[in-house]
């Protein structure tokens, strides 16, 4: 029996190792995760009740008297409003190879509605303000402040064409409902930006509004419940977060790590992750989860009439997929994103930038490499369009679309594309050769909502994975699963067959001969 | 024919030989589903089980390393050239005729020529070509500008490929090992040597024989 105690060891050490690797490597890590749920559930509580002040109950005349009576408490914050994004729609930013300019939804252009610039009837119905027009528009007047936009807390204030209030809000039962930003404050813009529910982002939606924890696990009511101010907190108006869309420099984000840390996970091996991968890339697996988000918009086909008047055409979820003001779009649901390193900077096209045709251009460039030790992996959506650009300037078209009467060159009422990229040049200063065509634009759109539940995550075969590998189109390094060498492959490969073929030829010549021998 | 058995292979040798052979085919299994060529485990077990079974291998090589420089065992592997060129014809020629083996196992003498010569290259080669690309590959880390203190190679990619490589090579020695385990005096007598330690050695008789054999030969 001593003989086989060899043998028990053998067997004894193997079950160890067993035992060893499939002990889940759990450890104290989801205490964090209770004491943020403990943290956020305690939900906030008003310290004055605005229905009380007398200032409040006096009648408005109108949105501009408003101001002055929040201001008459609220001495400074105009100030620090003044001097935000949601005011501006421009900041100073310092661009590698450019120097210090002044950017921002004011000057960019998008691959969507293109830009605001002879645009600003329609667009600044969702600026912080009052009658943001034309470039006449005055920043310095606190007067024009809209603070209710972003306070209102009765659900009730909505605002129309050259950002006034619509002329049914009741403006005094308003003032007295003011509170902390709630979502629909907040999504009331960032949720139709691009003319319509989830055109832009994909991962911010009216679904949002009230959501599950399926949708989204952190504004999911059957979970924690948050709001947006949760995680884009403000100090002095100056709200964190960015888009880089219209953002540039890596600077006041919104992370996921101001809450869950650098290395949230119990797995180190997990956490090594982290060095090279955003949370986004592992935690958002599809995004666009409700409604449809918009991939593609092709302007060139845009002024189509029927009977002199123009049309859409819906498919079967009531998304347009054609509109004679806009062109053709493809919406998609449930969508898997791309995935780029990104380090956090940005550049942008900048209007009068000159463009090369035969590949498409970047509205937005992120940077970012494998070898950038500020770079991770994050998930994009990637907004492909074909936009108005003048092949003689060879500079993309800022088109006037909206505003104005009839005749005055807005493509949305005249349909002629040729007064349209007049009116919209001049009103940014440049040129117009007198002819225009079309070109294929990309746009960068980082995912950063619609955060899995942890057991929908991305799994490792998804991107460890030789074929359809969620990071197929990144290169620059070795990742184990998904590369390999060819060259070992065919010889190891080689070697393997050569060793088995061996083997058997060896041992059938054994056989043959053994057999010839007894029968000799 | 008279049969002498004989305790070749000692316990440790044996716990050794079979816990490593296990082993290095559990990493062979676990490692081709890192590598990404099949699904099996799922990646995130094949990953832990490797990382685990690497460890356990490097501490039954500590111990192994140990046990044959105190027990001299490590003498077993010296290669020589005498009987080389033998021992390589019976296995091409002699073989398929029942010529016998040329060389004569002893405790004191438990591998052949050739497999003192394949067996060092492992030892002294692949084996530690395996461990330290493994070593490498386990504790790898990214390059980070302010990061942890550890190895900031760049990249992977090296490291695995070498990895890669001796992982096709170990496999392809593994089935050749196998196949030639048949060839003792009965198909399954070196396996059967290897579980009890003992093994039915050819008496003198046969040694005189090969003796006579090597001198014709020669």
């Amino acid at each position: 029996m001593k003989r086989f105690i060899p043998l028990a060891l053998v067997a004894g050490a193997i079950f160890a190792v067993l035992l060893v690797g499939s002990l889940k490597r759990q450890t104290g890590r989801s205490d964090q995760v209770q004491d943020l749920k403990r943290a956020y559930a305690r939900k906030h509580v008003p310290s004055v009740d605005h229905k009380k002040f007398a200032v409040l109950q006096k009648k408005f005349a109108s949105a501009h008297d408003v101001t002055p009576v929040c201001i008459s408490c609220h001495t400074e914050r105009h100030k620090e409003v003044m001097a935000s994004t949601h005011w501006n729609w421009s900041r100073e930013v310092y661009l590698p190879g450019r120097g210090i300019r002044t950017i921002g939804k004011k000057n960019l252009l998008n691959n969507f509605c293109i830009g605001v610039s002879s645009n600003l009837q329609g667009c600044s119905k969702c600026h912080a303000g009052y009658e943001y027009v034309d470039n006449g528009f005055d920043f310095t007047d606190a007067r024009n402040v809209d603070c209710l936009v972003c306070h209102d807390n009765s659900g009730t204030y909505t605002k129309t064409t050259a950002g006034m209030p619509s002329p049914n809000v009741d403006l005094n039962f308003v003032s007295q409902r003011v509170g902390l930003p709630q979502r629909a404050n907040c999504g009331t813009c960032h949720f139709f930006g691009g003319g319509g529910n989830n055109v832009k982002h994909g991962d911010l939606e009216q679904a949002l509004m009230s959501t599950s924890r399926d949708v989204d696990v952190h504004m999911g009511t059957d979970g924690s419940d948050l709001d947006c101010v949760a995680c884009h907190t403000g100090k002095n108006h100056k709200m964190l977060g960015k888009m880089y869309s219209v953002s540039s420099m890596n600077r006041d984000r919104s992370t996921c790590e101001q809450c869950h840390g650098a290395t949230p996970h119990a797995d180190s091996l997990l956490n090594e992750h982290t060095v090279k991968l955003a949370c986004q890339t592992c935690h958002i697996p599809v995004y666009a989860k409700v409604n449809e988000t918009k991939m593609a918009w092709d302007w060139s086909t845009a002024g189509k009439l029927r009977d002199g008047k123009p049309y859409e055409v819906e498919d079967a979820d009531g998304n347009p997929t054609y509109a004679s003001i806009k062109g053709n779009f493809i919406w998609r649901k449930n969508v898997r994103p791309e995935y780029i390193f990104f380090n956090g900077t940005a550049d942008h096209y900048l209007v009068g930038d000159t463009v090369q045709t035969g590949v498409p251009v970047r509205m937005n460039t992120l940077h970012g490499s494998y070898d950038d030790p500020n770079s991770k992996i994050i998930p994009v959506k990637i907004h492909r369009a074909k936009q108005i650009y003048d092949p003689i300037n060879k500079i993309l078209i800022q088109p006037k679309l909206s505003g104005g009467k009839k005749g005055d060159g807005a493509f949305w009422q005249d349909f002629d594309w040729n007064t349209s990229a007049a009116a919209g040049m001049k009103s940014v200063g440049l040129p117009y050769s007198g002819q225009y065509a079309f070109i294929d634009t990309v746009m960068y759109w980082p995912v950063n909502h619609m955060v899995a539940t942890k057991e929908k995550t991305v799994a490792c075969v998804e991107c460890h994975a030789k074929h359809n590998s969620r990071l197929a189109g990144l290169d620059g390094f070795y990742m184990p699963g998904r590369d390999r060498n060819s060259a070992i492959e065919w010889l190891g490969s080689l070697a393997l067959l050569g060793a088995l073929a061996g083997a058997l030829l060896h041992a059938a010549a054994r056989i043959v001969m053994s057999w010839r021998r007894r029968a000799a | 024919m008279s049969a002498n058995r004989i305790y070749v292979y000692k316990a440790f040798g044996r716990f050794w030989h079979w816990t490593q052979a296990i082993l290095i085919l559990f990493l062979a299994l676990t490692g081709f589903e890192v590598h990404g060529s099949y699904q099996f485990l799922g990646y995130r077990q094949a990953v832990l089980y490797h990382s685990t079974a690497a460890v356990a291998l490097l501490a039954l090589i500590a111990f192994a390393i140990f046990w044959h420089f105190t027990t001299g065992e490590w003498r077993q592997y010296l290669p020589t050239r005498q009987m080389l060129r033998a021992q390589v014809d019976y296995y091409l020629i002699g073989i398929f005729h029942d010529a016998p083996h040329p060389t004569k196992k002893t405790p004191l003498s438990k591998l052949n020529p050739l497999q003192k010569l394949v067996y060092l290259a492992l030892k002294i080669m692949a084996i530690p070509v395996m461990v330290l690309s493994g070593l490498f590959y386990m504790f790898f880390r990214y390059p980070q500008s302010n990061g942890i203190g550890t190895l900031n190679l760049g990249h992977l990619e090296r490291i695995a490929l070498v990895h890669t490589a001796g992982a096709f090579f170990l496999v392809s020695f593994v089935i050749a090992h196998v196949y030639l385990i048949t060839t003792g005096r009965t198909p399954v007598s070196n396996l059967k040597a290897m579980i009890t330690g003992y093994e039915d050695l050819e008496d003198e008789h046969e040694e005189v024989a090969v003796a006579a054999a090597i001198e014709e030969h020669a």
